[in-house]
């Protein structure tokens, strides 16, 4: 086993679940998970802020973790209010089919 | 009071542009006449008095017009003994031609349109000869053509009536062009527009025959042909004659087509400077008389006959005016106003009798039925054709035509197309009337005898037509000289080179005996032999000639060749508009880029996102570069 600095470690973790979130989302045409993903790289981003916090033993990173949560709870349940619309109005989650403003 | 002889026309015109369609006709006839007639008066009331004070001129200023940096032009009037010339001749005859038209246009739809029409023209006309600078003059100029325009197209429900008077338009507009040029030439060298003034400085400033003056009076004697319908933009004159008859007495013959003999005149000091100008004045006034005289000879129309005689006529005043006899031309221009206006209004009566029938091979025989307007229209037509000793027009045209040859720019040639000229006319006037009041009726329409409203102006002119030659009659008859003594502040007198009675008498019996020879050919042609000169004119060449004079000497179809038709082809290339194609393969570009663009809103989501992610990766590679390389 290396000896690799935690930091460094836990930075490679944000980046990886950040790009799992993202590579899911242009994959994934289902919009509930597209939510999921948006959540993964959301928390990607809270681990990377609660890293920083901690490597500069700083407070700061942690403080803005409860924020995201906070944004991450009220942004889930208006996307999820919007997912329910979208299906009333077009019987599918395919967000594909939701491209009628399309130029 | 001075400035009410053109302000009372305008003022009238004004009236009657706003408010015709609400007047009745008698109110348009009191406004329309009566301003022409009350202006007629003051005339003779300030003609009185400039005579009385003895005076050159006399200059009336109203305000100042235009006023920047060192130009300065007024609205200043001045009357001398030239304008007053014009101005007695434009209100009184003028004031005649609309009394007649009361009774001409009498049944007209647009009877108001017409005398506001008419009122416009003769006070632009007025503010022409009376301006004091050349500004003031070309705005007359330019408001004369304006009516001109206005009045050939008046009936103009009838395309060819527009097309006639788009022709006058333009024709002259190339003459006007000319003499924009000549006006700004003419404030470049001395600085100022005033008449007197340039006409003061201008022998102190060049030398006889330098190169500018001899530019600036070419320029300006183009002015004078396009309006005078001199050669070679006299095509548009026998067109004009689409107009109604009043106008065709008022302003194709009477008036502003005299507007070029009087620019030339008015500023004879710059054509004496420039002799080559002046010897182009006589020649383009020779070649004219000669070509409108054979062409005057072979038309039908009887209104066309009388244009090709005016622009005749104007070619002896232009002759006259190239020979240096300035008042000859002035005094012809007079008796030519009063004898021409005659016989267009009394072949306007002749019309309106046939039922707006105007070929003279359809009349004939109307010395019974319309004994009133024979009487007058012989009287006017014996001093077209210079009847000797009795008429205006002998003694106005023989000074023209002695004087051709013995003044000291005369020429043998000049005297030799002016007796041609002289023989023509008589040829011409007198086919016409034969044509039109002798042999046998050739029409169906009844002819009916105008009314009193028109027949009253032609008496009076009439009696003009005869009596105005009096007032200058030759050495070798009687010698006065009232005209050219009254003219003699303005106009230099001319210099002879041979003072020979003898050789005034022959010239002057000649042309009275060529005017009997043309009476005499016009009589055996049109009355005594129509059979034998029918034979001699459908020979192959005479035939041929025929046609060529009939169309006026082919001059609309070489204008057409030369002018027209490349001009139409060149618009024909240019119809879809090559400066226009710059502009639209710009909006084209733009429309494109919209398009592409437009492409890229897909709806959706996932490719949205993407170009995000591409944004933000851009944006962030471009931050570490800049950082760490």
């Amino acid at each position: 086993m290396m000896n690799i600095h935690p930091t460094t470690a836990g930075m490679t973790l944000a980046g990886i679940l950040f790009v799992l979130g993202l590579i899911s989302i242009l994959i994934r045409r289902n919009l509930i998970f597209m939510l999921l993903s948006v959540e993964i790289m959301l928390n990607a981003a809270g681990l990377a802020f609660i890293v920083a916090s901690s490597h500069w033993a700083q407070p700061d990173g942690q403080v803005m973790f409860m924020f995201i949560l906070a944004m991450a709870a009220a942004e889930v349940s208006v996307g999820l209010a919007l997912i329910l619309q979208l299906f009333h109005q077009l019987k599918t989650l395919d967000s594909d089919e939701a491209s009628r403003m399309r130029g | 009071m001075l400035y009410l002889i053109p302000a009372l026309p305008f003022f009238s015109a004004l009236l009657l542009i706003l408010g015709w369609r609400t007047f009745s006709r008698t109110t348009v006839s009191v406004i329309g006449c009566g301003s022409i007639g009350i202006s007629a008066l003051i005339t003779l009331a300030q003609g009185w008095q400039f005579l009385q004070s003895g005076h050159d001129s006399m200059v009336q200023h109203l305000w100042t017009w235009v006023q920047s940096g060192s130009f300065n032009a007024g609205m200043d009037l001045r009357l001398d003994a030239l304008s007053l010339a014009f101005v007695f001749v434009i209100t009184f005859v003028g004031f005649l031609i609309h009394v007649y038209s009361t009774g001409y246009m009498a049944d007209d739809a647009d009877y108001g349109r017409f005398f506001a029409c008419m009122n416009l023209f003769v006070g632009a006309m007025l503010m022409l000869v009376l301006a004091d600078n050349l500004l003031l003059l070309y705005l007359g100029w330019e408001g004369v053509g304006l009516c001109s325009y206005l009045l050939i197209g008046f009936w103009y429900k009838d395309p060819a009536n527009g097309y006639a008077a788009r022709k006058a338009f333009i024709v002259t507009r190339v003459g006007d062009t000319a003499m924009a040029i000549a006006l700004f030439m003419l404030f470049q060298y001395t600085g100022s527009l005033q008449i007197s003034s340039i006409l003061e400085k201008a022998p102190g400033m060049w030398t006889t025959g330098h190169a500018t003056v001899v530019l600036i009076a070419f320029l300006l004697l183009g002015g004078a042909v396009g309006k005078s319908a001199q050669l070679p933009l006299q095509t548009w004159l026998p067109d004009a004659m689409a107009g109604p008859t009043p106008v065709s007495a008022l302003i194709h013959a009477a008036t502003m087509v005299t507007a070029g003999v009087y620019l030339v005149a008015r500023t004879n000091v710059l054509f004496d400077l420039a002799p080559a100008a002046q010897t182009a004045v006589a020649v383009v006034g020779a070649a004219t008389l000669l070509l409108a005289g054979c062409s005057a000879l072979v038309q039908k129309d009887i209104k066309r006959v009388l244009a090709y005689s005016t622009i005749s006529q104007i070619g002896y005043m232009f002759l006259a005016l190239g020979v240096g006899a300035w008042s000859a031309a002035i005094f012809h221009f007079v008796t030519h106003a009063f004898f021409k206006a005659l016989l267009f209004m009394g072949a306007g009566a002749v019309i309106v009798a046939l039922h707006h029938e105007q070929d003279m091979f359809k009349m004939g025989g109307l010395r019974k039925s319309l004994p009133g307007v024979f009487r007058v229209f012989l009287i006017g037509s014996a001093s077209l054709a210079a009847l000797p000793f009795i008429t205006s027009g002998f003694y106005s045209k023989d000074q023209i035509v002695w004087l051709a040859w013995s003044s000291a720019k005369g020429h043998t040639a000049y005297w030799v197309i002016a007796l041609a000229g002289a023989f023509l006319t008589a040829m011409y006037t007198f086919r016409m009337v034969f044509l039109t009041f002798y042999g046998s009726y050739r029409g169906h329409a009844a002819p009916h005898t105008p009314g009193s409203s028109m027949m009253i102006p032609l008496y009076i002119l009439a009696f003009l037509s005869t009596v105005a030659g009096f007032v200058e009659l030759p050495h070798t008859l009687g010698h006065v000289t009232l005209f050219s003594d009254f003219l003699q502040p303005i106009l230099p007198a001319v210099q002879m080179l041979q003072e020979s009675t003898a050789l005034e008498w022959t010239s002057q019996l000649l042309a009275a005996g060529l005017t009997f020879l043309g009476i005499y050919i016009a009589w055996v042609w049109v009355i005594q032999q129509p059979d034998g000169m029918r034979r001699f004119a459908e020979m192959p060449f005479m035939q041929w000639l025929r046609g060529f004079w009939y169309k006026g000497w082919a001059f609309d179809e070489l204008y057409n060749e030369l002018l027209v038709r490349p001009f139409v082809r060149t618009a024909r290339l240019n119809r879809r508009d090559l400066v226009d194609k710059v502009y639209t393969t710009l909006a084209r570009v733009t429309e494109w880029c919209h398009d592409a663009l437009a492409r890229t809103q897909s709806g959706l989501l996932r490719w949205y996102i993407m170009g995000v992610l591409i944004g933000a990766v851009l944006i962030l590679s471009v931050l570490i570069w800049r950082i760490y390389i």
